[in-house]
């Protein structure tokens, strides 16, 4: 990559100044571009790795139903996968070298997903708590300024309102069911519950790349500021179908209007990016044994598109 | 005895929940994302088709079960779907053969069904017919590419072709509930649509360069309820969650 020109340069800050949208043939600095490349292949990343979790429980669906929605929910996060995977091509890498990285454990995925679905209520609390963090991260990423990023986001945005819906159905199901049945519930939430608080990242203070992140708008908002968003709304959602947070320490600020919560181990946090949690080495192993048992498959793809047109 | 009709929705239901059950297997496993999403739309158009004749099922038998009761509560010996349903899924070559041997039956079965005097089971049937005519098209393109492709390819997808031969037959077998709801204007005349299925079938295998197997031995048995091992396996993965709701 070449080094911006000055007018270069001055073009692309003009633009993030006026809030428009960075776009794929636009200059940019290779910090910002290779700031992008990770953050959308790993995003791109945890829809795939993601769906190993979730389809862990299709074939055990509790009803037609939840098997009809749970199935839709995790090809909606393969589509999201490919938008993704598109969005971050146009700043000059392909999927095949993105899945190099990945394979290599060069690029990341949420950490979340290392976590193991134990039981049908986990199916429940990935709905409600994880995608109900992704959602409030990603309609924050809608206003992000590179262009096609943003608008993978709008388009994600609109199916991902389901998904939340789904898992908290099956939670208040749950809920409403026997003791063993609530039970179950409230045992995933107290295993999800601060997981998913750490999908926003650590705390601001300790956050080392948000720097650039916030003054090119890639970011736009802090991962405190989302994750209290997210603990406002998801408490209430808790209370109504009576599932307990699992933190002792968690109290309404009169003051503030916001729940204060006790602390989280960003130990454990730190130890799952690195690849020691408890399900980081069967995830990629399951990606990478899929990967190859299908290179045949790709592999005669493209032989037979060189062998001519099929008939109709 | 369950009445013929009753019956027929049991063995068309559970084609689609069978089959859609080994479709859903596939979930984060595809060649490539583009399949995994191909494999899943298959997936909830039978699961979704499944759903709707049990749905008919339950009211129809009118004793209070509903489409989940009869989706997971019953046992080995009271399914009713053809095996070639149930056949393991095997690599990618297996899973797109059945694919396509089945889709080219069902979208023959499903096009007789949409002028069904049953108006019920003719909704269902129009609406099935889209999305069967989908997946054979589908899995006919993939034969074709496998068949094209490389040494491998070509090789795996005959060897496919060997394992699913032996469940097509079973596909065309009729019995008195289902000649009593031909005469109806209800069922299906399978016998009928034989001739038009082999040669859909033959054009598409050979144009892929490879061979129709000759007919050996032929598997038969899902219409009593009599099925391979493998469904004992699908039913006791398939009915946990519902069995879990009820304790
Ligand atoms: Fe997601
Ligand atoms: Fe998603
Ligand atoms: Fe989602």
């Amino acid at each position: 990559m070449a080094v911006l020109t000055e007018a270069q340069t001055e073009f692309f800050e003009a633009k993030i100044a006026r809030d428009e949208k960075i776009e794929p043939r636009d200059p940019m600095p290779d910090g910002y571009r290779a700031h992008l490349i990770r953050q959308i292949s790993q995003h791109a990343h945890s829809e795939v790795i993601g769906m190993q979790p979730e389809g862990n429980w299709v074939t055990r669906a509790s009803s037609l139903r939840a098997k009809l929605i749970l199935l839709a929910k995790i090809q909606d996060e393969c589509g999201h996968g490919l938008y993704l995977y598109s969005a971050a091509e146009t700043l000059g890498i392909s999927r095949d070298e993105m899945l190099a990285q990945l394979h290599a454990g060069k690029a990341k995925y949420s950490s979340i997903f290392n976590y193991p679905t134990l039981t049908w209520a986990d199916i429940g609390a990935i709905g409600w708590l994880v995608d109900g963090a992704a959602i409030v991260n990603q309609v924050s990423l809608q206003r992000t300024s590179y262009g096609p990023y943003s608008r993978a986001m709008v388009r994600i945005c609109k199916e991902e309102s389901f998904h939340q819906r789904q898992g908290y159905e099956i939670m208040a199901q749950m809920m409403a069911g026997t003791r063993k049945q609530r039970a179950m519930a409230q045992d995933a939430m107290n295993r999800w519950w601060a997981p998913a608080l750490m999908m926003f990242g650590p705390p601001d203070n300790d956050s080392p790349r948000s720097h650039d992140a916030f003054n090119w708008k890639i970011k736009r908002e802090s991962n405190d500021t989302l994750r209290q968003r997210f603990i406002d709304k998801t408490v209430q959602q808790a209370e109504v179908i009576g599932l307990t947070i699992p933190d002792p320490d968690l109290k309404f600020n009169e003051a503030t209007k916001h729940y204060e919560i006790g602390p989280l181990n960003w130990k454990e946090f730190y130890d799952v990016i690195k690849g020691n949690g408890p399900c980081n080495r069967q995830r990629m192993e399951h990606h990478m044994q899929v990967h190859e048992d299908g290179a045949w498959v790709r592999e005669a793809a493209q032989k037979a598109a060189l062998n001519g047109q099929k008939p109709a | 005895m369950e009445s013929p009709l009753l019956q027929y929705l049991f063995r068309l239901g559970d084609d689609s929940l069978i089959l859609g059950h080994r479709l859903s297997e596939w979930c984060s496993r595809a060649p490539m994302l583009e399949e995994d999403l191909a494999l899943a739309n298959m997936a909830l158009d039978h699961i979704g088709r499944a759903k709707m004749l049990l749905e008919y099922a339950a009211s129809f038998e009118a004793m209070g079960h509903s489409a989940d009761d009869l989706a997971f509560g019953r046992d080995e010996r009271h399914y009713y779907n053809l095996l070639i349903t149930e056949v393991p899924n095997g690599d990618f070559a297996v899973t797109m053969v059945r694919m396509f041997i089945f889709s080219a039956f069902d979208v023959l079965r499903l096009e007789e069904l949409s002028t069904s005097h049953d108006e019920m089971l003719a909704g269902i049937a129009q609406k099935g017919v889209k999305e069967s005519r989908y997946h054979r098209r589908h899995a006919a393109d993939w034969i074709w590419r496998l068949g094209k492709g490389t040494d491998e390819s070509r090789r795996r997808v005959q060897r496919a072709l060997h394992t699913i031969w032996p469940f097509t037959d079973e596909m065309f077998d009729m019995d008195d509930t289902e000649r009593v709801l031909i005469e109806e204007g209800i069922g299906c005349d399978l016998h009928t649509l034989r001739e038009i299925w082999k040669k859909d079938v033959s054009e598409v295998i050979s144009n892929a360069g490879l061979t129709l197997p000759e007919d050996g031995y032929m598997h038969r048995g899902g219409r009593n309820g009599v099925h391979t091992e493998a469904l004992g396996h699908i039913i006791s993965e398939m009915n946990y969650g519902y069995e879990l709701m009820l304790s």
